[in-house]
């Protein structure tokens, strides 16, 4: 065995102690970005170690929100190493034991993240088969594992734990990728779905979240907000919260914090600090935000293009031209940010609510001016993330607290500042202008998206005239100019940009379906050639029961369908318009969807129907409402997010496909949710909505306009 | 107003000195080191803090200690009863009814206290009273469904 070189920059055998350790070498594997960065690894550090006692304990830098991957990577790691679940122990998001990584986002844990972790247990079951061949005095291919013990096939009673063959045996072994991953013919553990390891803590009230951590003579922070983003102080007066026994005052120029050992203290001490601002003109508010993304939305970049435009228009028997709306929408994840940082020996150690604890760790050294090093990030459980917890404000901030003060400090946001300091799905306008044949084939199709970035504007179906284009997306490049078309800070909301695009993209295919004269599915299918969406589309059909019809059929039925992180998904919807109020009630839906290889089926399906019910916000609801830089929804009695009532029935099922690698699965399904509720209004009312979120008053809307033109000669 | 406060937390007696306006959230999650009650929005219009004082379901967030002098206190630490799982913690986890769990404590809560006093509800009643719960993960369906079967099982108060 080679000892892997270049782990010196931190003593890693002290903090895991003896055993087998399984390190990821640096070229090792496929792991890269979409853009064909590195993503997987970026330094030495151990993914797995197995101790003396036979426990395995798996390093990853993902974090759990939610979404199950506590459990899924367990389960990766135990079926490559052959242990069973139970052996198993996580440790997650810690940046001092952890292997890097960039954030839990994407849908990247099982796709991107997982072919590391396999590899890594494969090549650590390929070591202790090795050492168990010398142990045994037998060939490697007369040996078997079961439970993390080594026998020999011919002769069970010679055998070995890998507890035994770890035993201070202290070996290191970089993984070369080529130990065989596990056939999934062979699971005894992927492809189950076994108790989620969270569970009892998490019916219990015992989950530890960032806000929970305690340490001794920790304060309470209350930060002084602006009362909107691009607001500047120019008057501050804290004599009065001083006067408060026990409150602790930092004032710096960008940070006005109260602190006490009693957070109700320390905000009703900032309630008494004074502070007066002055405040730019509103150059925008939620009505003319749409205007203004067109006019400044800057240079168009090309996403696709093929085919003559202009001669396929000519080509069309009809054509359409339409407008696609949406405006901001929170995180509005129940738990808000939250950190406690504690600075000990020049030290920092700092529990926050992260999606990206290496990037926060980074971004906190930096803060505090110390040597990344030297900071540690532990990420507890997350009460939900949805892409908002990345930017990770709340740990600088307490980290910068805990500097000044000398003592550990928490910062948790209150409901109102979740809100103000989010970083908002973008609001986003899309024109699409298409045309069909007269055998219904789309004969060709422009595209163009303001705002929302184009992941899912790309066309799948089969269109030989086409082209897309994009402008004014800074969400995920932060460097774009135009990254202040937006007047406060956007960032990632659980398939950026894909639910807007495929609101637009499958509403303008659905009123081509209709003014075609085909059924919805039918539609598609004649113009789709891609094998698995075909295949997902008439999976979801007959999940819900579909019988054709042409929209509008008066049932209120609705299909949409996209591919989004690798997965094919496809959605129906049956719902009913109420005519008097405008109110849309959704009866029931069934998703389809093909993610490859399923590491948990339940957990899986279980984020097809969160992406879904999630996804019932932004389509009926969920607007923020803003004037300039001043956010006006502040807490859920005036910005609605999906209740109880709302919840329709919701089938899902998963067609099976193990012959490709595993897949996204925490953001495909909620793609779909804007457009199979628009495509349901349609076949309910013959009115088409163009907007989102679909509001009762735009409703009533929609079929007033609606009437008006069937009136018209 | 500064006294002492006398209630019944998850069976025992708790004495506690000070300003008698404060939140009883704070006090479970600061004084008392109780984190399983969660904040969530501070205004009593998520349901996360929800606890049970006297039987019945109240927002801890807008619960000042006044209000529970006295009184018995159930939180989601004292759900659980000798080592054995509440019947609706045991239904949550084998209908999957939480995902980040954030929500979990107060859902639960609300649930156990429904349950007290609707011995057979239906499925409308039941979406009807968590209405007040908000679930960002969207468990909202597993939800009712681990309640429906505690409900069908047990068909009577808890």
């Amino acid at each position: 065995m080679s000892a892997a070189s270049g782990i010196s920059r931190r003593s890693l055998f002290k903090a895991v102690g003896g055993g087998i350790v399984i390190f990821m070498g640096l070229d090792s594997l496929p792991g890269r970005a979409q853009d064909g960065r590195r993503i997987y690894p970026e330094d030495f550090n151990a993914y797995l170690v197995i101790g003396a006692n036979g426990r395995v304990t798996v390093f990853s830098g993902k974090i759990e929100m939610g979404q199950g991957v506590l459990t899924s990577q367990a389960q990766m790691a135990a079926e490559e190493l052959g242990v069973g679940l139970a052996s198993i122990d996580m440790v997650l998001g810690d940046t001092d034991k952890c292997p890097w990584d960039m954030g839990t986002f994407g849908s990247l844990t099982t796709r991107m993240f997982g072919p590391a972790l396999r590899a890594a247990a494969a090549q650590a079951r390929k070591v202790l088969l090795t050492l168990a061949a010398g142990e045994l005095k037998a060939g490697l291919a007369e040996l078997v594992v079961h439970d993390g013990v080594v026998s020999v096939v011919t002769d069970p009673a010679r055998k070995v734990s890998y507890g035994e063959l770890s035993r201070g045996a202290r070996i290191t072994q970089v993984v070369d990728g080529k130990a065989v991953l596990r056939a999934a013919s062979d699971f005894r553990v992927m492809g189950l779905s076994p108790q989620r390891l969270d569970a009892v803590e998490k019916v219990t009230g015992a989950a530890k979240f960032a806000a929970d951590i305690r340490l001794p003579g920790m304060l309470y922070a209350s930060i002084l907000r602006p009362p909107a983003h691009g607001a500047r102080r120019t008057l501050l007066d804290t004599s009065q919260a001083e006067r408060m026994a026990g409150i602790t005052l930092m004032s710096q120029p960008d940070l006005v914090a109260v602190l006490h050992s009693d957070p109700q203290l320390a905000a009703l001490a900032l309630a008494r600090v004074k502070a007066q601002w002055s405040q730019p003109a509103a150059a925008v508010d939620t009505q003319s935000i749409f205007a203004h993304l067109v006019s400044n939305a800057g240079e168009a970049k090309s996403v696709a293009s093929r085919g003559d435009s202009a001669g396929a228009q000519l080509r069309a028997s009809q054509r359409f031209e339409s407008r696609y709306a949406k405006g901001y929408v929170a995180h509005a994840a129940i738990e808000p940010h939250a950190a406690l940082a504690h600075i000990e020996n020049a030290r920092a150690t700092i529990w926050a609510s992260t999606q990206t604890p290496f990037p926060t760790r980074d971004r906190v050294a930096k803060a505090l001016q110390m040597d990344a090093g030297h900071v540690r990030v532990i990420t507890p459980f997350l009460g939900g993330g949805f892409g908002g917890k990345s930017a990770d404000a709340q740990a600088v901030e307490a980290a910068r607290l805990a500097q000044l003060t000398g003592k550990p400090v928490q910062v948790a946001w209150s409901r109102s500042e979740e809100f103000f300091n989010d970083t908002f799905d973008p609001a986003a306008v899309v024109h699409i202008t298409s045309g069909i044949d007269r055998e219904g084939r789309i004969s060709f199709w422009d595209y163009m998206v303001y705002g929302a970035g184009e992941r899912g504007a790309d066309a799948f179906y089969d269109i030989a005239d086409l082209r897309i284009r994009s402008a004014g997306r800074s969400a995920l490049d932060p460097t774009s100019a135009s990254a202040s078309l937006h007047p406060f800070a956007i960032g990632a909301w659980r398939a950026p940009g894909a639910n807007m695009n495929v609101f637009a993209v499958e509403s303008q295919i659905d009123l081509m379906a209709s003014a075609a004269g085909l059924d919805p599915l039918a539609f598609r299918l004649k113009n789709l050639t891609d094998a698995r969406m075909r295949r997902v589309l008439q999976a979801a059909a007959d999940a819900f029961g579909y019988q054709p019809a042409v929209a509008p059929s008066g049932r209120g039925i609705g299909l949409a369908c996209s591919i989004d992180a690798g997965t094919c998904v496809a959605t129906l919807a049956e719902l009913r318009v109420d005519p008097a109020s405008g109110k849309i009630k959704v009866l029931r839906m069934a998703c389809a969807q093909d993610m490859g290889l399923v590491v948990n089926p339940l957990g899986a399906r279980m984020q097809m129907e969160g992406g879904l019910t999630m996804g019932l916000g932004y389509t009926l609801s969920e607007e923020l409402r803003f004037r300039g830089g001043d956010i006006l929804d502040r807490n859920f009695d005036s910005y609605q997010i999906p209740r109880f009532s709302w919840v329709p029935r919701i089938t899902t099922l998963l067609v099976r496909n193990d012959e490709l690698a595993p897949q996204g699965g925490g953001e495909p399904a909620i793609t779909t949710t804007g457009a199979v509720i628009a495509n349901a209004v349609f076949d309910a009312t013959g009115a088409r909505l163009y907007q989102l979120p679909m509001t009762p008053a735009r409703v009533l809307r929609a079929i007033a306009e609606k009437k008006l033109q069937s009136r018209t000669p | 107003m500064n006294t002492t406060i006398r209630f019944v937390l998850n069976g025992r007696p708790v004495s506690l000195e000070g300003d008698d306006e404060r939140m009883l959230l704070w006090v479970l999650r600061t004084d008392l080191e109780l984190t399983g009650t969660k904040y969530g929005c501070g205004e009593g219009l998520c349901g996360a803090c929800t606890v049970m004082v006297a039987g019945k379901a109240v927002h801890a967030c807008t619960t000042a200690l006044k209000a529970i002098a006295g009184k018995e206190v159930i939180t989601i630490e004292g759900l659980a009863r000798d080592g054995k799982l509440h019947p609706l913690q045991q239904a949550f986890i084998d209908h999957g009814a939480f995902q980040c769990g954030y929500c979990t404590s107060g859902m639960l809560m609300d649930a156990a206290a429904f349950l007290r006093e609707h011995s057979k509800p239906t499925r409308e009643e039941i979406i009807r009273h968590m209405e007040r719960n908000l679930c960002r993960c969207g468990t909202q369906q597993r939800v009712v469904e681990a309640i429906e079967s505690v409900a069908a099982r047990i068909g009577g108060p808890s």
